[in-house]
């Protein structure tokens, strides 16, 4: 696999550090814009590439996930690992944060170990400074035996220095040279007795070196003892054998496992690695004081949670402020865009497919692209300053009760935690959470909030039937959406995603003010990636959901009958009155009272193609269930409507009533003809809004589940799940209050 | 030197860590954050609803649930 380095112009670099290191910055700081991102095959971690030109070469920069250890916990540490092992780049740049710096030693002492080539870039030596920390980089190479480069990964300095001392190891063609640390008494003799079997076997020697393999056993690595046990099972089995042995030796003795032995000795050697002229504390810096001072504030008992539902609030606020008029932008684009199509294409099936179909679903895509944008901004700015970890910090407590974790708050919150939130951002913002069965536990449930979409559905209930306590009945929806997403998380962590919730365990960083650029790539990258990988299978979906809605049409019969009565109507008229109904000015009374008829028609004729669409006849099969939560066809057909947006349920409604186009800010008359029809009262239309608050996210949204999760499965899930939930709660509701004789 | 669990610490006491009894993912969890013996530590606070836990160790602050703290011991320099 060792390439002969001399002669190629282009090299494959890793970077490689811990979290908040200051390597994301960095990667920014080298390719620019120049990156790609993706994720690693089948799962949600992100891949990040990036291209850089050198004197002519060519530099293919890897950026790894940020990682404390390279152990097989994490699927982070594990895509890292196998990166280094299977790709086997030339070089790993392990950034190493100067003014903490043992900790990030720990990974530059297991990169050393697994015997890749590393450059070291010594990052944030500015801070170092600031702290009274000065570190001698010539003395810490030597002893390291590796390249170490100094930078400032803010301002970019020193980026070209590190690139360049990576240029130089890989052309003088070094190869992989592990380094061997000393574990003391109890461990160092077994250890190189399972190396001497190793070596002499091959067992696995093609992917790891003999000692890192021997290491792994020892600490009891999943991963490497699965392939181990694939690739021979006899030596796997003598290696777990010693392994055992040793560790029940060290468990008796010392009441203390290999894996602490091994670590304790890690830092060990890093402490001797820093003493005698390679760290040394001048005074007390005050830059980790000032972190200190801003957080006796920011977490205070008192203070912290009033300014964190502040700072909560101001990004909701941002988020669905600023993009408003973005959002509006768009809508008047696509707008104008049908209005052009409907004027070129002749009236039909392609024309209702290229509107209704492709520039909707096009438009549905590109509408959601203001919010995401300023959602993103607003939490990578949290992020990067160190907020959100705060926020984390002080809310794990609560989430901790229903299985989620402290990130778990920004998702719930996006996805209207205040009313009029947009879960398809809201699901993207479970990125924050690293562990996964939270996660999932999180973005399955997130979107039971009542989003933007639905306020308008559940506003135009209220006002039909709760017209006295409006506000009271919104708000206690919103009560109700926290109580069965919180609840059904708790259900879920303890039956499907069942298992101790994950270590916390999480780093407060110091509070840093963030750069224009990471922000704005950050986002940018964001954006990319929904549009291009959620925008062609929302298109596909809106076009399927367009032709369910319209397809297969009246029966040639149904259509003679609204035709023959629009002849009856045109008849009664005289011929110079005819003329007049074709244009659009005032007229007497019978040409006013034609034009009526000839509107109720179009409308009893929308009406009759809707209920013998797909979808009216899936809506009129499934009255059969739906008469237990009070539902008839125009409901349940409006539901259907309402997975390719919640809003939809509005219009569909009021074609179903034959009340024409309706638009869902104003829908004033489709509350009172709600009011007047017999089928509903104020119990059908509670079922009905608990209904729309829980079932199936929209369609979008479920794309969104699909790719965040990184499997179909939990797509569907989330669909059928959801909408039984629905079901049995808005059930509960009718039948319970038909029994206390209410509706 | 008293030596007591890291959950029953004051904020703002210091002390030595002793012995670390978490095995597993939460043990290794701790051990690469570099609390292992011999490591000094102190509590920075708490978060408003008493957990998790703030500490400093190293040159950096690191946040862990009370239930996960019980699994260190800490040699305090003095009782509070």
């Amino acid at each position: 696999m060792t390439r002969t380095t001399q002669e190629t112009q282009e090299h494959l670099f890793a970077l490689a550090g811990n979290p908040n290191c200051g390597k994301t910055t960095l990667f920014n700081a080298i390719t620019g814009a120049r990156q790609h991102v993706g994720n690693y095959p089948g799962i949600t971690v992100e891949k990040k590439e990036g291209l850089y030109a050198l004197n002519g070469r060519q530099i293919r920069l890897v950026d790894l996930p940020g990682t404390y250890s390279l152990t097989a916990y994490s699927l982070e540490e594990l895509v890292a690992r196998d990166f280094l092992v299977h790709e086997r780049p030339e070089v790993v740049i392990n950034i190493v944060d100067a003014s903490n710096l043992d900790r990030n030693l720990y990974l530059t002492l297991q990169l050393l170990e697994l015997g890749v080539p590393v450059v070291v870039a010594l990052n944030m030596i500015d801070v170092a400074e600031g702290r009274g920390v000065r570190i001698n980089a010539e003395e810490l190479s030597r002893r390291l035996g590796v390249p170490v480069v100094p930078t400032v990964a803010r301002r970019g300095e020193g980026k070209d220095a590190v690139i360049r001392a990576a240029v130089d190891v890989a052309r003088s063609g070094v190869r992989w040279q592990p380094l061997r640390i000393s574990y003391g008494p109890d461990v160092d003799p077994v250890l190189a007795d399972m190396e001497k079997i190793i070596e002499g076997s091959g067992f696995l020697t093609d992917l790891y070196p003999a000692r890192w393999t021997a290491l792994k056993y020892l600490e009891e690595d999943e991963q490497v003892k699965k392939k181990g046990r694939e690739k021979d099972p006899t030596v796997s089995e003598m290696l777990e054998a010693m392994a055992a042995k040793v560790t029940e030796h060290i468990q008796k003795t010392l009441d203390s496992y290999p894996e602490a032995i091994i670590a304790d000795h890690r830092y060990g050697f890093i402490a001797a690695l820093l003493k005698d002229g390679v760290l040394e504390q001048r005074f007390k810096g005050n830059r980790l004081h000032l972190s200190d001072q801003i957080d006796r504030v920011l977490t205070n008992r008192f203070f912290g949670p009033i300014i964190m539902v502040a700072v909560l609030y101001g990004v909701y606020e941002i988020t669905f402020t600023y993009s408003e008029l973005p959002v509006q932008w768009f809508e008047a684009a696509f707008a104008a865009l049908s209005r052009w199509a409907e004027g070129v294409l002749p009236e039909g099936p392609l024309r209702s497919l290229v509107v209704s179909g492709i520039i909707d679903g096009v438009g549905g895509v590109m509408g959601f692209v203001p919010l995401i944008f300023f959602m993103f901004l607003a939490i990578a700015f949290l992020e990067d300053t160190g907020y959100l970890a705060r926020a984390a910090y002080m809310l794990d407590r609560v989430f901790r009760l229903f299985g989620l974790h402290g990130n778990s708050f920004m998702a719930f919150i996006i996805s209207g935690g205040i009313a009029g939130g947009c879960a398809v951002p809201g699901v993207m913002a479970t990125r924050t959470l690293r562990t996964s069965r939270e996660r999932l536990a999180t973005l399955l449930t997130a979107p039971f909030m009542n989003c933007g979409a639905k306020v308008p559905v559940l506003a135009m209930l209220i006002a039909a039937f709760f017209t006295e306590n409006r506000a009271q009945m919104l708000f206690l929806l919103t009560l109700l959406a926290w109580v069965f997403a919180l609840g059904l998380a708790k259900v879920i962590r303890v039956t499907i995603l069942r298992g101790p919730s994950s270590p916390f365990l999480l780093e407060l960083p110091p509070y840093r003010i963030p750069t224009f650029k990471g922000l704005m790539i950050h986002t940018w990258e964001r954006i990319w990636q929904y549009v291009r990988k959620a925008g062609t299978i929302i298109v596909a979906i809106s076009v399927l959901l367009w032709a369910l809605m319209t397809y297969p049409g009246l029966s040639a019969e149904d259509k003679n009958r609204f035709d023959e009565a629009r002849h009856a109507v045109m008849e009664s008229l005289s011929p110079d009155d005819r003329a007049l109904l074709e244009t659009d000015e005032g007229a007497g009374a019978a040409v006013q009272e034609a034009r009526h008829r000839l509107k109720d028609i179009a409308r009893q004729e929308a009406t009759a193609a809707l209920r013998s669409s797909f979808a009216g006849r899936i809506g009129t099969a499934l009255e059969r269930v739906t008469r237990w939560c009070g539902f008839d066809w125009r409901t349940n057909v409006a539901l259907v409507g309402g997975f390719a947006a919640k809003e939809v349920i509005i219009s569909t409604l009021g074609t179903a009533y034959s009340l024409g186009e309706l638009d869902a800010e104003e829908s004033t008359s489709l509350s009172q003809r709600l009011r007047q029809d017999p089928h509903w009262n104020p119990l059908v239309a509670f079922a009905a809004m608990v209904f729309i608050m829980l079932y199936s996210p929209c369609f979008v949204t479920v794309t969104c589940i699909i790719k965040e999760s990184g499997s179909w499965k939990w797509g569907v899930f989330s669909m059928a799940f959801n909408t039984t939930v629905a079901f049995v709660v808005a059930t509960a509701v009718y039948q319970g209050g038909r029994l206390l004789g209410l509706g | 030197m008293p030596t007591v669990l890291l959950r029953h610490m004051e904020p703002k006491q210091h002390g030595v860590i002793v012995k670390v009894t978490a095995t597993g993912e939460l043990g290794r969890r701790i051990r690469d954050m570099g609390l292992v013996p011999g490591t000094p530590i102190q509590v920075q606070g708490r978060a408003p609803l008493k957990d998790p836990v703030a500490v400093r160790v190293r040159q950096f602050t690191l946040t862990l649930r009370n239930n996960e703290a019980d699994h260190i011991f800490v040699d305090v320099e003095e009782s509070p």
